[in-house]
């Protein structure tokens, strides 16, 4: 069970939220100028990483604000959650080192 | 002059060297108090360089393995596995074949499938104790009756067995369902597939193994790979593994929840997320069902173990994972269901719940085929059904890797669909919640 801090409501349960998958995933100014190739990178491809993963959350049966959330695919540890349009934060692993993440 | 038969097309068959298990080998091993069993496969070092390298010893890595000694007579090959053969989802299933789709294109490659596993025991000499009690779809709503009698007639016209069963039929064959008129969930019908049933899983694995093995494939186990190398023009050279560097000119990942991470070795995205899927077992009880029940309205399927086990398995957990554990609210939810549908389990104990990790396409269709790499082939994307997928998953994609070319089967499910817009939308229509 997670427990997820929401920016607007506060920590709440898991069972509160949807999980919209990988953030910062910025739509193509111009879809019509793309090759199908590249729209199915926009559309479909995705990192999937293991470890640290930037992911959008939804708090469904809350305030019904989308947010971000850095979390370790792994662990499940959630970092740090912050608002739409904020900067990702930068998370270090327990040795110091950035462990990745898809931003 | 001696007399030499004609060559036949293809060569000669590997000749597959291994203890063969019939009733008089028991009765010889029971004389010496069978102390004089071999290993089913060896445990060799690994070469510096093989033909193919497989990289996931589960079922589908296995069963590759196996067709390519088999039909295609390549066996210079290492199945790489960083834990133990079938420890990763082949050993997490809950063991479900069928090939009840609407689509043609799945139809025809799972009932492929159903078609190997019902000589599968013959075929790899090992009991996959394939039980074929039936998989009955419960309908609970007028719009799921309708969906199931088109998906009957879709079935019919793909040549397979598949019929519609009224509700009073479905409450005699399934006699612990809650007909009453208060039920929680009410009954409408049925949708039965007679062919389908369960596998012993664990043995699908051990099976293809040995048999591979037999043939001459090493199966290599506690060896991860690191990484996947490519020489300057950009071909695969080979993969960086705990246990030292190996070559080969065709690398094949087979890797399920891993695919993506294995993937971007090479240097390349997928259409994939991971997601852990969660199963359980209840304490034993007296035989109660003989058919595996599945609801997709309530996300529940259920069967009975040869031990009296109710063996469940759960809807998705909705976020991205590599932990191979789940949610608890998932699992409150598939007991809710499982519950309603069957009143007398409510005072049943779960012995033992786990999660798999498995990887889902957008269209819950998998991907087989070459990739933008050359020498690099994926096997993955199985999603929630892979089990049921895995000898023909063996199969088509042996003849990817020998031919260099997809097999007829497995040619729409490549991974240029999702450029092309030609996907197979199985999200919904496959019979399982995704």
């Amino acid at each position: 069970m997670l427990l997820i801090n929401c920016p607007w409501c506060g920590p709440r349960d898991e069972i509160e939220f949807t999980c919209g998958g990988e953030a910062h995933i910025a739509r193509p100014a111009d879809p019509a100028a793309l090759s199908d190739q590249e729209w199915a990178e926009y559309l479909f491809m995705r990192k999937n990483l293991k470890g640290l993963h930037y992911e959008r959350w939804h708090h469904s049966y809350g305030c019904r604000q989308w947010f971000n959330a850095a979390r370790d695919t792994v662990t499940h540890e959630i970092h740090a959650t912050y608002k739409m349009g904020e900067t990702p934060p930068v998370v270090a692993g327990e040795d110091g080192v950035v462990k990745g993440g898809n931003s | 002059m001696v007399f030499r038969p004609p060559p036949r097309l293809g060569g000669y068959p590997l000749k597959r060297t291994m203890q063969t298990y019939s009733i008089r080998s028991l009765a010889r091993n029971a004389r010496s108090f069978h102390e004089n069993w071999t290993a089913a496969w060896r445990s060799p070092e690994p070469k510096p360089a093989y033909d193919v390298i497989i990289v996931g010893g589960g079922g589908h890595g296995l069963a590759t393995a196996h067709y390519l000694a088999k039909n295609h007579r390549i066996a210079n090959v290492a199945v790489l596995e960083k834990g133990w053969l079938g420890g990763g989802n082949t050993g997490r299933n809950t063991t479900v074949v069928r090939s009840n789709y609407l689509w043609d294109e799945s139809a025809a490659f799972y009932e492929k499938s159903l078609q190997l596993y019902e000589t599968l025991s013959q075929e790899l000499n090992y009991n996959v104790m394939l039980s074929q009690r039936g998989l009955m779809l419960l309908c609970h709503s007028q719009h799921e009756l309708h969906d199931a009698h088109r998906r009957a007639h879709a079935m019919r016209l793909n040549g397979i067995d598949s019929e519609f069963v009224s509700r009073e039929n479905v409450l005699r064959m399934v006699p612990f369902l809650d007909g009453s008129p208060t039920a929680r969930y009410p009954l409408c019908g049925g949708l039965l597939q007679r062919r389908g049933g369960v596998a012993r899983h664990d043995a699908v694995a051990w099976g293809f193994a040995r048999s591979a093995d037999a043939f001459g494939v090493d199966i290599i186990q506690n060896c991860e790979v690191t990484g996947i190398r490519r020489d300057a023009t950009g071909k695969i050279a080979g993969v960086d593994t705990t246990r030292g560097a190996i070559d080969a000119p065709k690398v094949a990942i087979v890797a399920a929840g891993h695919t993506s991470v294995l993937a971007a070795m090479a240097g390349i995205r997928l259409p994939i997320r991971s997601h852990p899927l969660q199963a359980l077992v209840s304490e034993p009880v007296k035989p109660m069902l003989n058919v595996v029940v599945n609801s997709t309205q309530v996300h529940v399927y259920v069967s009975q173990s040869d031990k009296g086990e109710l063996v469940m398995g759960a809807a998705l957990d909705r976020f991205q994972s590599y932990g191979q554990r789940g949610s608890l609210p998932v699992i409150e939810d598939q007991m809710a269901a499982i519950v309603r549908l069957f009143p007398i389990v409510s005072r049943l104990k779960m012995l033992r719940q786990w999660a798999g990790i498995v990887d889902i396409c957008p269209d819950a269709s998998p991907i087989i085929g070459k990739t933008p790499v050359e020498g690099l082939y994926i096997n993955g994307g199985w999603g929630t059904g892979g089990f049921k997928a895995t000898p023909a998953s063996g199969f088509c994609f042996a003849h990817t890797l020998a031919k260099d070319q997809p097999h007829p089967l497995t040619a729409p499910f490549n991974l240029d669909r999702f450029s092309g817009g030609r996907l197979i939308d199985e999200t919904a229509a496959a019979a399982i919640a995704h």
